[in-house]
């Protein structure tokens, strides 16, 4: 199959990095990289500089480097060439235009997907280094629009998309009301002190995938699940700040989020599909907050799934037919290792799954995870272009469905699947599960 | 004749000795500055680690092709096998080099046949030629290649080279031993202060990453 090309634009404008640059001195450069480069990074950053030879043997990691024909200024190395090692060369006395160019390289380059670090043989970790570059240009004030307005979003809201909290519980309610023509005695319990579990979703559901809140409490009420949502903030587990450098936010919504679930006494956390949100709870928030592990137990959606399939919780009324293939989010594959369990699910709700290769641990990223997506419109062409690899793994299933657990995927994979015009559509597993469940007979 | 014969002196006597404790003592304040650095600033590292997934990890990047990306790359991980257990074998193994240990401690150990030697000595200098020519040749090598690699791989080269005329005796055996002591040294002086300190952060920058991965992202890294 001959797949389109995508042309990029080259130079692309972005108030966030043009405007950013414009008002950057070169004081306050040098007082930023001083303190990432003595106060905040340590040991990681200066064993992968020191170490690495040069060797370039981790560019197939990178489906960036894969897909712009084999560009090696779109390798890991190659990237870190353009960033990290300039700033480490002048000793941080970078010009405000570089800082500009080395935010576009860091935010919409790379997706700190981690597969590089799998391939290197030092075990040396490209996207730590390009999450310093964030931050440094984070610190300057140079981040591209889109991404830092959801940041200012979750700064001034702890949630993503400027959702009011009024608009929280109404949407809940509108869900609650609608799927209760469908099963009459439906609840979408709110601030349920000491149930089993709290739900939480990312910012965009309320905003834009309604429908998906819908979904679970669908699947939770017919499971006879004891669970709650907070109709307060900390009910957004998404986190663009973690993305933009801006982890003083990341750790403040962390907060938001696990004291939401401390003050209605819940056992754990449920997540919804989302990858980068994961990380966020499971990685990185935690960790600045100074938890090795989540202080609250919590779950993602696969894992979670899956217990309900093996404990008879819920039970599938008939397989999915369409041909169906996974594609591996890395923020809970490489990120979590759930790719066996999200198998053993989407074998139990659909009759043809086909591999795409490769998988698991070795998946291509999406493109959309980083928070490369939130970057926005201006990006977009550049994103799917530097994606084609993925397009033409998918392409080579055959497959008619593309199941992603993750919403970044499912944004990213979409834009691949309509710029290459792949015969395919993305599907969450909980459209599938919905669709397939045995459901209760409306009485 | 004579200032050939003090040069020599010199350079195989306490400038053996500089090398030496430069070689020890730098490696070890690397270590303990890395060690420093991680206790001062990066703490939490110690909850990510853990013995098993570093041995994992290890295990699966010190046994050729036991990895993705060494069978992704064959030759390169025949190259970078052969380069590198030459590499540690001749400095401790080679017969003239255990009699030197021998003449100034008195203790001696197994060592390799000569002919064996001067196989191993050639092997390692085709594979500098290789990484040379990986460097000049592939795209994505090239790009990020700064003139120090060249620098480090005539470095790890020169004592090959140096050592193998020296041994074959073609001509002016002496000149050539000179400059095979002094390229040995430099090596010696260059792991602490270089890239070459690969050879001491290497099991620790994997140790990290296998923990990271084994305990944190229960996934595999190879
Ligand atoms: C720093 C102190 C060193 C001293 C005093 C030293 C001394 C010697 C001597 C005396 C020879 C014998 C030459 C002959 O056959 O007549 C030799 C050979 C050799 N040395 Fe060293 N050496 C040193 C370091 C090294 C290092 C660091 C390496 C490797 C990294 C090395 C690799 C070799 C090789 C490859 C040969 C030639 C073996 C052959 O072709 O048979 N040497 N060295
Ligand atoms: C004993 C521990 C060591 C380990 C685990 C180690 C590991 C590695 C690895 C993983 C690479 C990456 C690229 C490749 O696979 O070739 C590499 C490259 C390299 N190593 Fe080592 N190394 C060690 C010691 C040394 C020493 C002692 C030297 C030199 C004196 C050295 C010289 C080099 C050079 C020059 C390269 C770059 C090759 C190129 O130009 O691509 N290594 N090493
Ligand atoms: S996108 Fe992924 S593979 Fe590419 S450099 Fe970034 S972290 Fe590495
Ligand atoms: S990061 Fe690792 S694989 Fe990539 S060039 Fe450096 S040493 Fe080689
Ligand atoms: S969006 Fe999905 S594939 Fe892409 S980085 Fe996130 S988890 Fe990975």
């Amino acid at each position: 199959m001959v797949l389109p090309v995508i042309k990029v634009e080259d130079k692309i404008i972005d108030d966030g990095l043009d405007k950013g640059m414009e008002k950057l001195t070169q004081d306050r450069i040098e007082n930023v990289i001083d303190q990432v480069m003595s106060g905040e990074t340590g040991a990681r950053l200066k064993a992968y500089v020191e170490t690495c030879v040069h060797c370039g043997l981790c560019s197939d990691a990178c489906h960036a480097y894969l897909s712009r024909d084999r560009d090696p200024k779109f390798s890991p190395a190659g990237k870190v060439k353009r960033t990290m090692s300039v700033i480490l060369k002048k000793g941080g006395k970078v010009t405000p235009a570089f800082i500009r160019d080395a935010s576009e390289i860091a935010s919409t380059e790379c997706n700190a997907c981690k597969r590089c670090a799998m391939y290197c043989p030092f075990g040396i970790d490209p996207a730590y280094i390009m999450l310093v570059v964030r931050r440094i240009c984070h610190l300057c004030g140079v981040t591209p629009l889109y991404i830092q307005d959801t940041a200012h979003s979750h700064a001034v809201t702890q949630n993503q998309m400027w959702v009011k909290e009024d608009e929280w519980i109404d949407t809940l309610q509108w869900q609650e009301e609608d799927a209760r023509e469908e099963m009459p005695n439906l609840r979408i319990p709110l601030d349920k002190e000491g149930a089993d579990f709290m739900y939480s979703v990312i910012g965009p559901e309320p905003k834009f995938l309604a429908g998906l809140i819908y979904q679970a409490a669908y699947i939770f009420n017919v499971a006879g699940l004891n669970w709650t949502m907070p109709s307060f903030p900390g009910w957004d587990n998404s986190d663009m700040a973690m993305y933009t450098g801006d982890n003083e936010i990341m750790g403040r919504n962390k907060r938001f989020h696990f004291e939401a679930a401390q003050r209605l006494k819940v056992k754990r956390i449920v997540m919804g599909e989302c990858g980068h949100a994961f990380r966020s709870v499971y990685d990185m928030g935690n960790r600045w907050l100074s938890w090795a592990m989540p202080p609250v137990p919590m779950v993602h959606a696969i894992e979670f799934y899956y217990e309900l399939l093996t404990t008879g919780k819920i039970k599938v009324k008939e397989k999915y037919k369409k041909s169906v293939t996974l594609h591996d989010p890395c923020n809970v594959v490489r990120g979590r290792g759930l790719h066996e369990k999200a198998r053993y699910v989407i074998n139990e709700l659909c009759e043809d799954f086909r591999e795409m290769h490769p998988n698991r641990e070795h998946n291509y990223c999406c493109n959309a995870g980083g928070g490369v997506i939130n970057c926005g419109p201006p990006f977009k062409n550049k994103r799917v272009a530097n994606n084609r690899v993925k397009a033409k793994q998918c392409a080579d299933t055959g497959a008619e469905i593309l199941i992603t657990p993750c919403h970044n995927c499912h944004s990213g994979m979409e834009d691949i699947v309509l710029g290459y015009k792949l015969d395919m559509h993305v599907k969450f597993i909980s459209d599938i599960m919905y669709e397939v469940m045995e459901k209760p007979e409306i009485g | 004749m004579d200032d050939f014969n003090s040069l020599y002196n010199f350079v195989s006597g306490p400038l053996v000795w500089v090398a030496f404790i430069v070689f020890i003592c730098g490696s070890i304040y690397r270590i303990y500055r890395l060690f420093s650095l991680v206790n001062k600033k990066e703490k939490f590292i110690y909850t990510i680690m853990s013995f098993k997934y570093s041995l994992r990890s290890i295990i699966h990047w010190i046994i050729p092709f036991a990895s993705l990306n060494w069978r992704k790359h064959p030759v390169m991980t025949v190259t970078t096998f052969l380069f590198h257990i030459g590499l540690v074998i001749m400095p401790l193994f080679l017969g003239a080099h255990v009699i030197l240990f021998n003449d100034a401690w008195g203790i001696s150990w197994w060592t390799l046949p000569d002919g064996l030697a001067d196989t191993v000595t050639l092997i390692v200098i085709t594979c500098c030629v290789v990484f040379l020519l990986r460097r000049l040749v592939l795209r994505e090598v090239k790009y990020v290649t700064t003139p120090s690699d060249f620098v480090l791989l005539a470095i790890a080269a020169a004592p090959f080279i140096t050592g193998f005329f020296a041994d074959q005796q073609y001509c002016n055996y002496r000149f050539w031993l000179i400059l095979h002591i002094l390229s040995g040294e430099i090596v010696l002086v260059a792991i602490p202060f270089t890239r070459l300190s690969h050879m001491l952060y290497a099991v620790f920058t994997r140790a990290y990453i296998g923990s990271e991965f084994g305990n944190i992202r229960h996934a595999r890294d190879w």
